[in-house]
């Protein structure tokens, strides 16, 4: 989240969208009725079901999965042609301004620079005109024809809200009514928000789509504000961490992995160090080495020093194109490109598309470590074929499967301290409950015990990776079992020399005279104790941002880019909700997203951009400079813009796919209040509230087929199919996309094989296609048929 | 003094299950297979061992979708038609505090408290062969805790407090939600059974049977005359348990104070 859950009470509208959060976020999801009965807000949920947010709503508008940018293309052309923006804002804190160099252009689906044969885009017309200075030529005026304004009003001339309804399959008034309570927040005096979750992560342009919603909201003036923002509640309590503490292709705080065409620390640097666009812009990734270094005297401590580079060299680098992304790693794993998997707090059988394939993949593995609470189907991925067989039959026989399992008992939450990081950016520091039952262990001494055994093992026997492995810094008082306080004072940072804390990442430097562990958490844990673990609950500013209870990064700062709301010369748009002001040498509230003592007309208002403003225009993404509508892999319709070519080009499929004349219906995944993931499956409680999996038919289609709620039915696609009792049901209505009727098949997620409640995993159906930018799959919107069984 | 009350503010229930998984938790319910009737409610209804259901009803009216979510327990009636109905003396207990709650020492498994519930809340147990339900956390009020599914409620749809501020907080809100709008809102406290203890607010009050409440309860006639022109055998059976009590104190001693809740 830009902003955070208590912060969702400051909105006048909110935005749920791709989310649920009655269901999936009820504690959340109490701001959004805190601002409904505190401001009036209005709540728009815009969602091919009319779920349990919709029914509070004061304007739900179904539409068809897949279907959200043409519904965002759609607010930006209303917003953009009815005046409905915030004008100055715009003008000021985006790049609506700036040149767009001559060549760029948007034709029958493709943006310029299209390589059909390499199946990517070469950028370089996605680029600013810059002067001599290297620095992008602007019109304040927004009137160049090449400006970002422009371009983006000529993209968006399309959205009429007569397509958005074809594309949607929703109504055009429906569409009106939402745009017009979306767009009231572009006054000065008013703010929206925008809640999203995995129904908009979880498409083959789920990057695009949520670039879509900053756009709209940099339109409202929104981003910055209090009661605004772009927010992504995320799904588990600790997602947000993980994220931070890097991904496949990540470093902790946001680092770009190593790659092979960076062999040294200096080109690494060189390469991952923007230059500014704007003579005003502070740029503040001009701190890359600083960050990095740091990084590297935690991983290497006394071993990294400036003459071997800080050990850069002994970090495994990726080759310069390669994606170790999901998709790309179980593609690999299932031709048999891999050896072993380690797996914690992950269950991939039940989780990754293509459930077949994922056991397959798993199957061909030489180990499989499993670190669990309870034996997930991934642990018991080779009992498949006798578990469910009627989902599996030609899975191989467990006496064949010749992949050793390693099933370790691992300890729960509640039996580990350390600190979970909310979709709000607060690290809330919490205690150890009871101790790990039997002999379950904590993951911080697993991990350890590996380690040092591989270590043990590599200093007797020899092999590859000597170097990094004896030069791991590994100084904790016990180190079979670091503690996690011992951990997170060295993720927050110190110096080399006097063991100080670091007060933040402000201290850092590139000389290794600074160890730190993820520079965004820099200030969790100083010489004052563990901020993560307050819990005061006082509100100076009166918002709700609660500056002492937690910590939240960066800085503490409780809203990002907090200085956008705020003009160029540093007066509120709306002076009953400033989170920070300017007191001629300082800013108060909230820690400003700024420099501490700059005046407020010194820098761009976005600090870690190179432009200094916000991008509503950016050659960032793999599909395109500008978020465009593209069909799903598997779609029943056309791409109604440019059918030629209606899939994103730059998408990512590793399976087999369905046409819409076997497989008809829209099948979307989803999951229920009552359960969490694949979990809590093994949890009596939640097991008794949702016991047994079903389908949500929609009513007209259970009529035409003659379907009853109870019967039994099944749901099969390309890959592989499911089968249970019919939920039928109005709240998913059939819908009119291009003149022809779509039905959409409701399919929760949440059972398995293994748990006190049993039944098919969704994922039989789902396929493997990814977005390019994260590699999420695309769990919404692929193609499925549906029967009657009994 | 004050009694207590429970305020259910279904325009802002979100079906959650929160409150199921409290009230279970609280009250040491065994697990059971939730059963699939079509709905996404976790049983077609009130069991022995869950007392309190979130009912779902998803239906159309004037080419309008709704899908009302709604908690359902025991409404702690002013005027209680189980205990009205009840035989066996002290089974059923009337705290002071308005709480009505039943003392499973006592119960004979008659079943007459089914009969005389206009809500059709009570349930036998089969294998115990006793009557349970809601008992408004008696066991937390008592040392001045709020209910568990009172404490659990994410969204605030649930608000405990005395029945005097409960009710004018439901009129305040059923005037805020008309209003904005919501001309149909209102409290729903039948008169038909004195009042009850736990109160709601519903956007639609002239249709309860939407949220699955009766429309105009009362107590059954045939219960009230048990208590009525029949009450001399009614009389007979509280001269026997008052006999018993006395016996019962003579051998035991003075019984404790109930530890009512303000």
């Amino acid at each position: 989240m830009t902003n955070g859950w208590t912060d969702v009470a400051n909105a006048d509208v909110v935005l749920v969208m791709g989310g649920n959060p009655a269901e999936n976020h009820p504690v959340g999801f109490r701001f959004v009725m805190e601002a409904r009965r505190k401001r009036k807000a209005k709540l728009v949920v815009v969602d091919p079901r009319f779920n349990r947010t919709a029914t509070v709503a004061d304007c739900f508008v179904p539409i068809r999965a897949g279907s959200d940018i043409a519904f965002l293309g759609g607010l930006i052309h209303y917003a953009l042609s009815n005046d409905k923006f915030q004008a100055e804002y715009v003008r000021q804190h985006t790049n609506a301004a700036f040149l767009v160099k001559e060549g760029y252009g948007f034709e029958d689906g493709h943006f310029s620079g299209w390589d059909a044969e390499a199946k990517r885009y070469d950028k370089s017309t996605w680029a600013y005109e810059v002067d001599g200075q290297g620095y992008a030529k602007v019109d304040p005026s927004l009137e160049h024809p090449r400006s970002v304004f422009q371009l983006m009003r000529k993209h968006y001339a399309r959205y009429t809200p007569e397509v958005v309804a074809a594309i949607c399959g929703c109504t055009k008034e429906d569409f009106l009514k939402a745009a017009e309570m979306v767009t009231v927040a572009a006054a000065n005096d008013k703010s929206g928000t925008v809640l999203y979750a995995l129904g908009w992560t979880q498409h083959s342009h789920s990057v695009q789509l949520i670039h879509a919603a900053a756009v709209v909201q940099l339109l409202m003036g929104n981003i910055g504000m209090p009661g605004g923002g772009v927010n992504a509640q995320r799904g588990h309590a600790n997602i947000q961490g993980s994220t931070d503490m890097g991904a496949w292709n990540m470093l902790p705080g946001y680092l770009k992995l190593p790659r092979a065409n960076w062999a040294t620390l200096d080109e690494y640097v060189k390469a991952n160090t923007p230059k500014p666009l704007r003579p005003d812009s502070l740029n503040y990734w001009s701190n890359t080495s600083k960050f990095m270094v740091s990084l590297l005297k935690a991983y290497y401590g006394e071993k990294a020093t400036a003459a071997n580079g800080y050990g850069y060299n002994w970090l495994p680098k990726a080759g310069e194109n390669d994606n170790h992304s999901w998709g790309f790693l179980f593609d690999r794993m299932h031709r048999g490109g891999m050896e072993g998997l380690i797996s914690f707090g992950m269950n991939p059988v039940a989780n990754g598309p293509n459930t077949e394939k994922m056991i397959g993949a798993l199957s061909k593995l030489k180990w499989l470590i499993v670190a669990e609470n309870f034996e997930t189907e991934t642990a018991a991925f080779w009992r498949a074929r006798e578990l469910a067989d009627e989902y599996y039959p030609d899975s191989g026989e467990a006496s064949k499967i010749q992949t050793e399992v390693f099933l370790l008992p691992a300890a729960c939450f509640a039996e580990k301290d350390g600190a979970f990081v909310n979709s709000s950016r607060w690290l809330q520091w919490k205690e150890a409950a009871v101790d790990p039952p039997g002999e379950a262990l904590r993951d911080q001494e697993i991990i350890a015990r590996l380690f040092l055994k591989i270590r043990e093992l590599n200093e007797k026997e020899g092999g590859a990776g000597a170097e990094p492995l004896r030069n791991m810094s590994w100084n904790y008082a016990n180190p079979l079992s670091p503690s996690l306080v011992e951990v997170a004072r060295e993720v927050n940072g110190r110096e080399t020399g006097t063991l100080r804390q670091l007060n933040g990442f402000g201290e850092l430097k590139d000389d290794g005279s600074t160890v730190c562990g993820n520079w965004l958490y820099s200030g969790s844990y100083t010489e004052a104790g563990n901020m993560m673990a307050r819990r005061g609950q006082d509100d100076p500013t009166g918002l709700g941002l609660y500056p002492n209870y937690s910590w939240s990064w960066p800085a503490n700062r409780r809203v990002l880019y907090n200085r956008a709301s705020l003009d160029h010369e540093g007066k509120p748009w709306d002076a009953t909700r400033a989170p920070i002001r300017w007191n001629g040498t300082r800013w108060s509230g909230d820690a400003a997203d700024y420099k501490a003592d700059a005046a407020p007309q010194a820098h761009g208002a976005f600090l870690m951009l190179p432009e200094g403003v916000a991008k509503l225009f950016t050659p960032d993404f793999a599909e395109g400079p500008f978020p465009e509508h593209y069909e799903p892999a598997e779609s029943p319709v056309e791409n109604a813009l440019h059918p030629k070519v209606s899939f994103n080009p730059a998408a990512f499929v590793m399976d087999k796919l369905g046409a819409a004349a076997e497989f008809p219906y829209v099948g979307l995944t989803y999951r229920l209040t009552e359960h969490f993931h694949y979990w809590t499956k093994h949890i009596a409680s939640s097991s008794e509230l949702q016991s047994r999996f079903f389908v949500e038919v929609p009513h007209d289609l259970a009529v035409e087929k003659k379907i009853a709620s109870g019967d039994m039915v099944r749901v099969s696609s390309a890959r592989g199919k499911v089968e249970g009792p019919a939920l039928v049901t109005k709240r998913i209505p059939g819908l009119k996309v291009s003149g022809k009727t779509v039905y959409q098949i409701g399919l929760p997620i949440h059972w398995g094989w293994l748990g006190k409640v049993t039944g098919p995993l969704i994922n039989n159906l789902t396929a493997s296609v990814f977005d390019p930018n994260s590699g999420t799959p695309e769990y919404k919107g692929f193609l499925v048929n549906l029967e009657k069984i009994s | 003094m004050h009694t207590v009350a429970k305020l259910i503010d279904t325009t802002l229930c979100i079906g959650c299950k929160a409150c199921e998984v409290a009230c279970q938790t609280w009250n040491d319910q065994e697990f059971t297979l939730g059963t699939f009737d079509g709905s996404y409610q976790t049983l077609p209804d009130l069991a022995p061992n869950f007392w309190n259901l979130i009912k779902f009803n998803e239906f159309e009216r004037g080419g309008k979708l709704s899908w009302l979510m709604s908690k359902y327990q025991c409404m702690h009636c002013v005027d209680p038609g189980c205990l009205r109905a009840c035989p066996a003396p002290g089974a059923i207990v009337h705290l002071k505090n308005g709480i009505v709650d039943f003392n499973h020492d006592n119960c004979i498994g008659c079943g007459y408290c089914i009969t005389g519930c206009p809500f059709d809340v009570p349930r036998l147990s089969p294998t115990t062969k006793k009557v349970y339900k809601c008992s408004l956390c008696s066991d937390r009020t008592a040392v001045g805790l709020e209910p568990a599914c009172i404490k659990t409620c994410p969204t605030n749809c649930l608000t405990f407090g005395t029945r005097e501020d409960l009710l004018e907080k439901a009129q305040s809100r059923t005037a805020e939600l008309q209003a904005d709008g919501v001309a149909a809102a209102g409290v729903y406290n039948p008169a038909g059974v004195g009042g009850t203890h736990v109160l709601y607010v519903l956007a639609n009050a002239a249709r309860p049977e939407d949220y699955g409440l009766p429309r105009d309860p009362s107590v059954p006639l045939a219960v009230r005359l048990w208590k009525g022109p029949v009450k001399w055998l009614g009389s007979l059976v509280v001269a026997g348990g008052i006999l018993g009590a006395f016996f019962h104190y003579v051998r035991y001693g003075p019984k404790k104070e109930h530890a009512d809740a303000e």
